[in-house]
């Protein structure tokens, strides 16, 4: 029976207007989701401990208002959450890991699950970070995942350069998760009531030692975006002659 | 004098141009900095690929050869580098960003200790470090990010900069590696190779990709033969990979791949902004779509608005009569 802990992240949601002034980036407060990397992460933990037994706990480093993106991942059906508390938001990959692989030390986790990147900051670093803290095997950009109970073993099915790599990961392993492996469940009504009695036990995120060196953000800027070109409507054979016309002559690209 | 090291990944028996691309960056950082380039490359007949490394003009060529490295695996190739990196002690390490490299980067920063900048499109050497702009937020932001560290690896995205050939005659060193498989905990059982374009999708100058609007074999054969007659990738939406219609390798978004060929054309793909953080930077977008609203429109430089069922055989006529 695996014991899966799924590192998970809050992060404002990517679909909601953008706003820099003087470089600041502005999220708005209202909008703060579960990574949909980490939501994939706990979906598929939670079809794991379905199938096999076992538990799946959730640990998020995070201030206070993130305390209910892991209540959400508890009304998916985690079973108990553990909040690092921070009020630094300015961390990178590097602290991250270094807090997480600081948590997991002593824990006893069959699999520990990440998101593959997350989806604020693309960097895709804090996995493989935390696997070598804890010395662990590790692979990444998983699409799919099952439990073998006899041989205590993932086996990963993960997305490479070249086409799909199938891996075995002995326990205890760490796994990163793409958000193609399946849809995340929504919560429940009984979920979310079932959410409000587990525990969720806070204590404050203490930076230990970096190893992986830490690295800055000094500002942001509006990539500028795409002015729309040209709309054409017509007959398809006129559409397909402009069409390579433009393509030819204009855009010189054929 | 510092030195940079630049990795040169091995695709299918051909060097990946995006590491040509960011040796051409570095060759021009390290002269621009007084700094020694080096690349290093990991295949099992490493030296094979040392002529075409020298047209970019490096000043030395690592070369690591072992069986372990014919199919990719995370333990080896970390391993090979992390002892490549504490011999050579590099300032800056440059990748391009494959899954190869997405998969070891975190950890090898752990285990030489230096800081990591993944997936950059742009950087640049400073008095202290090195300076890189990264796209976030689904490629809707652009963050300026700094390391001060005394090694840093950097990782960029395919089509950040142009392969230019500018021949060197090369040190060649042969680096010994020493690599026990039955050291290594994870097993690569085996690797479900895709059936599809013979062009790699994230170099392709040409990238024809398809949406939910391509719904049947009939109208995939139609995507898959005008990628053909422009010599281009086929892609996918996350719809059609979904759907299993099209290989996951194809996806192309902020979860697949990242793109930027000179013509990329949309079929039948409404633009949503994951779909779009995989492709804006294409030089070219040709959107077809029969909704006039869709979201593509808004990135298009030229939009179409048609049935794609009847647009797509007359422009394939089109592209075979060659105009």
């Amino acid at each position: 029976m695996p014991n899966i802990c799924v590192c998970i992240k809050q992060v404002p949601d990517v679909t909601a207007p953008v706003h820099i002034r003087d470089g600041v980036l502005s999220q708005d407060a209202e909008r703060l989701v579960l990574d949909a990397y980490s939501a994939s992460a706990v979906e598929e933990a939670l079809v794991i401990t379905e199938t096999h037994g076992g538990q799946v706990d959730v640990v998020l480093v995070g201030p206070e208002k993130a305390k209910e993106t892991i209540r959400k991942a508890l009304a998916m059906g985690a079973e108990q959450g553990f909040h690092l508390l921070t009020a630094d938001e300015s961390w990178d990959s590097a602290k991250y890991a270094a807090i997480l692989a600081q948590f997991l030390s002593n824990k006893h986790y069959d699999i520990i699950s990440v998101g593959k990147q997350s989806q604020d900051s693309d960097s895709g670093l804090t996995g493989s970070m935390i696997a070598e803290l804890l010395g662990l095997p590790y692979t990444t950009n998983a699409v799919g995942m099952q439990w073998d109970s006899s041989a205590k073993a993932v086996h990963v099915t993960r997305q490479g350069d070249t086409g799909q790599e199938i891996i075995h990961i002995p326990s205890p392993g760490l796994v990163t998760c793409s958000n193609d492996m399946n849809d995340p469940r929504i919560p429940s009504l009984k979920g979310i009531m079932a959410s409000k009695k587990k525990i969720i036990e806070t204590m404050d995120a203490s930076l230990p030692q970096l190893r992986a060196q830490s690295t800055q953000v000094d500002g942001y800027q509006p990539v500028p975006p795409r002015k729309a070109g040209r709309k054409f409507e017509g007959e398809a054979e006129e559409l397909a002659s402009q069409l390579f016309d433009l393509l030819r002559n204009e855009a010189k690209v054929i | 004098m510092g030195l940079i090291l630049s990795y040169i990944a091995v695709q299918d028996g051909k060097i990946k141009r995006s590491s040509l691309e960011v040796l051409s960056h570095c060759r021009a950082q390290a002269t621009q900095f007084g700094h020694q380039l080096k690349a290093v490359i990991t295949h099992p007949n490493a030296g094979d690929f040392v002529n075409t490394i020298a047209e970019y003009g490096p000043d030395a060529v690592l070369t690591v050869s072992h069986a372990a490295f014919d199919k990719h695996r995370n333990e080896p190739l970390k391993a090979a580098l992390a002892q490549v990196i504490e011999t050579e002690k590099p300032s800056v390490v440059a990748f391009a960003s494959t899954e190869a490299i997405k998969d070891i980067l975190g950890a090898l920063a752990v285990k030489v200790s230096a800081a990591a900048l993944p997936d950059v499109s742009s950087f640049e050497l400073s008095s202290s470090g090195i300076k890189a702009l990264r796209p976030v937020m689904a490629s809707k932001v652009l963050a300026s990010v700094t390391s001060n560290s005394l090694m840093t690896l950097v990782s960029v995205r395919s089509g950040s900069y142009d392969a230019k050939v500018q021949p060197s005659s090369p040190v060649v060193q042969t680096v010994d590696f020493i690599w026990d498989d039955s050291a290594s905990k994870a097993k690569l059982v085996e690797v479900k190779t895709a059936s599809g374009g013979t062009v790699d999708l994230s170099e392709a100058e040409v990238v024809v990709a398809a949406g939910r609007g391509i719904k049947d074999g009939e109208s995939k054969a139609m995507i898959e033969k005008l990628a053909g007659l422009l010599n281009g990738a086929v892609g996918a939406s996350r719809a059609v990979t979904e759907s299993g219609l099209f290989p996951a390798t194809m996806q192309i978004g902020q979860t697949g791949k990242v793109v930027s060929p000179q013509l990329y054309i949309a079929v039948g793909i409404s633009g949503a902004i994951q779909h779009v953080a995989g492709m804006t930077n294409s030089k070219v977008i040709v959107a077809i779509n029969k909704d006039p609203d869709a979201p593509i429109f808004q990135y298009a430089d030229y939009g179409i608005v048609g049935d794609l069922n009847k647009i797509m055989p007359a422009f394939i006529a089109k592209v075979e009569q060659g105009g």
